[in-house]
């Protein structure tokens, strides 16, 4: 590709899915205004979803999906091997996402309830970094494209990536939103990372910490505002366990 | 000329989620044809139980990636039925306009991205941008416009934000209904170009008779709610979901199979066209006619052209609605509602056919039991047995393993599988 008179290598990409509802690849076909300039960017040698094609030479690995059974461990490793960077695609890849919450139960019981005795195999849910090194991490559930795009440019022009430190309050208050909480609801913006433009507060909807922790986060403090408010902790329970972003908060305080 | 092949497609490409085909040919002679879906399964019935009612749509929209605005309005449907929430009308509105931006990007990413390049003989959409770029931007375009439609009506594309209990948290401002207007209004040419390019394509000629089954409300065409209808005259209504379905296992897959009153039925573009089709808008009939297409067509690859006629249908239909909302003063957009122990079914037209969440609450308004079924679910007994019948016309035909391999393939994306939707 030539920019601005030079010539700039294309990155092959590959982009893996374990378990999970494949939103976040999606994400990849979407923002089809800058999808020509998104694609000329990237060499696609391996992605399921949309090409038959299939390489096994990849420079960058996307990996979408929490880990649930033991031949996803191995392919996840596999992967592993030929990409140079690998990348946790979204909140399943990075924290292990919904599909967490059924790591409360026992497994041998939802698999009877749903299967009715029927032996399927399937194990915690587990984020892939705990199997494998990951190179970066870009959370969401789904993951925004316009981060994708600012990320993927990064690493094509080599330029430093990274992720907003803030908590999603900063864009929330920057889009002239309502607080939630001056509406009477639980909300994680305030120790959840930014990236996604504050999209769920500015539907009138609580974030749900789709992107995990925010860095240096107080979280005692956000505790007590929850108790100053007079709202749930139930339901702030409910919200902080959604998709297992905040483990550790959680994990330190039982 | 006795044959001998075996046909072992593992992770079968360019549809959603995890699937393998299994042919066996010994002798000329077709032993085994199976549809095998072997996707890891995430237990979302189990997950939900213990749920804030408010919260489950949310989760529940996780199901799938590309129908998520489906299973959020399925269960919130499910939802507002169990606990006695009547939404109101200007949130049923917004609901409905959601629903078409969800399945007109459904259907673009299907029709262009997925089953296009069975038919131009490429592995993805990418050599066609360079074959026959004016058609995948008409493909891009309508994509485009679907994913604009979710994301004014529901404040994003994918994993809806104001879809709530009770009605929408929030409504589309009047610049941005304009604006929708005007984006409906530029892109029906690229749907006519679309069209065109469809009808120069050659779908293969295969025909298995079986049951299609869809929602049927009697004055529009099927969206959210509705009897529940068989192309065999079953008629019944949503909460006896489980009449319809059937569910059963088998061995060989994660994802379970369904049947009414035959060895297997179907859902999705046809099974709604097969049983709605003197609903739909005049352009959409006429497009109909011009592909040849006529209720009750027993054809799965036509499954392609019933989702291209939708769109026309739906075009016509969202610009209807965003006429009457501009003309909505938008300030009855959600109802109170009080917790209450219930138990009901919501049933939805997802871009792939029919979709049932059944939810039960206790007085809390925590979900105590719920219970999901998905269209390819539903099309998973049909998919397995039309593979059966399809390699069996073709080694009649004497056409070859390359051959027959990909008339499966084209058959089973035709469907257009939603395979970790299916498992869940």
């Amino acid at each position: 590709m030539m920019h601005l008179g030079f010539s700039i290598a294309k990155v092959k990409v590959g982009s893996f899915d374990f378990t999970c509802c494949e939103g976040c690849q999606l994400q990849l076909a979407n923002k089809e205004s800058t999808l020509p300039e998104f694609l000329a960017l990237v060499d696609i040698r391996n992605f399921r979803e949309i090409s038959s094609e299939k390489h096994d030479d990849y420079d960058i690995a996307l990996v979408e999906g929490s880990i649930t059974r033991s031949d996803e461990i191995e392919r996840l490793k596999s992967i592993r091997e030929r990409a140079k960077v690998l990348v946790a695609f979204g909140a399943c890849a990075c924290f292990g996402g919904v599909n967490s919450l059924k790591n409360r139960l026992p497994q041998e019981e939802i698999v009877q309830e749903v299967y009715d005795g029927k032996k399927i195999e399937t194990m915690p849910s587990t984020r892939i970094g705990d199997i494998v090194t990951v190179d970066y991490h870009i959370p969401g559930c789904p993951v925004s494209k316009a981060e994708v795009e600012r990320i993927l440019v990064g690493m094509v022009t080599r330029s430093p990536v990274s992720l907003p430190k803030y908590p999603v309050c900063v864009e929330c208050k920057q889009r002239l939103n309502t607080c939630l909480f001056d509406l009477g609801e639980v909300c994680l913006g305030p120790v959840t990372r930014a990236g996604c433009d504050a999209v769920c507060p500015t539907g009138k909807t609580a974030c749900l910490g789709c992107r995990g922790p925010a860095e240096d986060i107080n979280f005692p403090s956000f505790k007590q505002l929850v108790k100053d408010k007079q709202l749930s902790e139930e339901e702030m329970r409910e919200k902080l366990e959604f998709y297992n972003g905040f483990r550790e908060y959680l994990d330190h305080e039982s | 000329m006795k044959v001998d092949f075996d046909i072992d497609l593992h992770h079968l490409t360019r549809v959603e989620g995890h699937g393998n085909i299994h042919i066996r040919v010994k002798e000329g002679r077709l032993s085994e044809a199976t549809w095998a879906v072997v996707e890891t399964p995430r237990f979302f019935e189990s997950i939900v139980k213990g749920m804030s009612a408010e919260r489950v749509p949310f989760l529940t929209s996780r199901i799938c990636g590309i129908c998520s605005i489906s299973h959020t309005l399925t269960s919130i449907r499910a939802l507002e039925r169990a606990m006695e929430i009547e939404p109101p009308e200007t949130a049923r509105m917004i609901r409905l306009l959601a629903m078409h931006g969800e399945t007109l990007q459904s259907h673009a990413l299907h029709l262009f991205f997925l089953a296009a390049p069975d038919f131009l003989d490429t592995p993805s959409v990418l050599p066609i941008m360079q074959s026959h770029p004016e058609i995948v931007k008409a493909g891009l375009l309508l994509k485009e416009l679907g994913n604009e439609i979710s994301t004014v009506t529901t404040g994003r594309c994918t994993h809806p934000v104001s879809l709530v209990l009770g009605g929408v948290s929030k409504a589309p401002s009047k610049s941005q209904l304009l604006g929708l207007k005007q984006m409906i209004a530029d892109r029906r040419t690229a749907l006519f170009r679309a069209t065109d390019f469809f009808g120069t394509l050659i779908l293969p000629d295969f025909v298995r008779e079986t049951e299609f089954i869809s929602l049927r409300n009697g004055t529009t065409y099927p969206s959210i709610g509705g009897d529940l209808v068989s192309t065999d005259g079953v008629v019944r209504d949503e909460n006896s979901y489980l009449e319809m379905t059937n569910e059963y296992l088998v061995e060989f897959s994660t994802s379970k199979f369904t049947k009414l009153s035959r060895q297997s039925s179907a859902a999705g573009a046809l099974a709604r066209f097969n049983n709605n089709y003197d609903l739909l808008h005049p352009r959409a009939k006429s497009v109909a006619s011009n592909f040849d297409l006529k209720p009750v067509c027993h054809n799965p690859f036509m499954n392609n052209i019933a989702q291209l006629v939708e769109c026309h249908h739906i075009i016509e239909d969202a610009s209807q609605l965003v006429e009457k909302l501009l003309e909505n003063d938008m300030k009855e957009i959600r109802s109170e509602w009080n917790p209450k122990a219930g138990a009901a079914t919501g049933a939805v037209e997802a871009p792939r056919g029919i979709l049932y969440h059944h939810m039960e609450t206790d007085e809390k308004g925590k979900v105590v039991k719920a219970d999901c079924i998905i269209p390819t679910t539903q099309n998973n007994a049909n998919i397995h047995f039309d593979l059966h019948a399809l390699a069996e016309q073709a080694l009649k035909e004497g056409k070859s393993e390359k051959e027959t391999e990909k008339l499966c393939v084209t058959l089973v994306r035709a469907y257009d599988p939603c395979i970790s939707c299916s498992v869940h």
